[in-house]
């Protein structure tokens, strides 16, 4: 249904047809904000409450922080090098995209290869990566940046509002489908896991 | 005579500097852009969305396939432990 809903929607006076981009690109960069605070929250009950299915949950947010990250990080230079003339600006807003979408590829390298103990280490680094959301977020507003700032969507015309909001609640249910499946997996990974302990026990 | 010609130099200066063609101040509108120029939308948009259907196929694809190995491995383990039905019967 979203190609209809989409292909329905006006184009942008100065952008044209290439501003349709945006209706896929920011639900995607609104989840890879919301999978990285997810991931972090999910470390700190981790870390600080010693809740071992948090951990599950929060390499299953990581995964999709990456996931959703390159999403941003894919569509946002297509949609700049018809809307600016580039594919990539160093400034605030992309930079620190760019920089959160690295922290959490770093995270799941170090949960790959780190060997015992990376557990913590990575709850650790997610918590940290966390606070860079707030970074990104507000990036927009208070540095002089060419990428569009966080006013634009509650002033979107209705015609080009309806579809966005049709694409972000889409996104959402995408987002926790896959949060559920991803952390599925792990929980029952720990649990083939504490099998195999138990038998050499 | 040096100080007599930095001087000249110095007052000439912004009449020079004056004389120079001005950039202009706005943007100017043209009626053709340049086909060189032109960059179509439609190959970006169909990169754009395209990229997001392929790599979200092939990772629920990824998923499905880890989640059915670890549960393949998962209920063998379960019938492992799980002592066999009338086995102590049987063995008497």
């Amino acid at each position: 249904m979203a190609p209809w809903i989409i292909d329905a929607a006006p184009n942008e006076a100065t952008m044209g047809l290439v501003y349709k981009i945006y209706f896929f690109h920011m639900p995607s960069a609104w989840m890879f904000l919301v999978a990285a605070l997810a991931a972090g929250v999910a470390s700190m009950r981790f870390l600080f409450f010693k809740k071992a299915t948090a951990d599950g949950w929060a390499l299953a947010a990581a995964e999709l922080t990456v996931l959703f990250g390159a999403f941003t990080l894919v569509t946002g230079p297509l949609w700049a090098r018809k809307a600016w003339g580039v594919w990539w600006q160093w400034d605030p807003r992309l930079t620190s995209s760019l920089v959160l979408f690295l922290m959490y590829v770093a995270y799941l390298l170090l949960r790959r290869y780190g060997g015992p103990g990376s557990d913590k280490l990575a709850a650790g680094m997610a918590i940290f990566s966390m606070f860079n959301v707030i970074f990104v977020y507000v990036s927009v507003n208070y540095w002089r940046t060419i990428h569009p700032p966080t006013s634009v969507v509650p002033t979107l015309p209705v015609e080009m509002g309806i579809p966005l909001w049709y694409c972000v609640i889409a996104f959402t249910l995408l987002f926790i489908v896959l949060l559920k499946m991803r952390a599925r997996l792990e929980h029952q990974r720990a649990r083939v896991e504490a099998l195999y302990l138990a038998e050499e026990s | 005579m040096r100080i007599v010609l930095l001087c000249a130099c110095l007052l000439l200066a912004p009449v020079i500097a004056a004389a120079q063609p001005q950039p202009p101040k706005d943007f100017v509108a043209v009626d053709e852009t340049l086909p060189g120029e032109q960059i179509p939308a439609l190959p970006l948009i169909a990169g754009a969305y395209g990229f997001i259907w392929v790599v979200l196929l092939g990772y629920v694809w990824s998923i499905g396939r880890r989640l059915r190995t670890v549960e393949a491995e998962l209920a063998e383990l379960e019938a492992r432990r799980r002592p066999p039905v009338g086995g102590a019967a049987g063995g008497r």
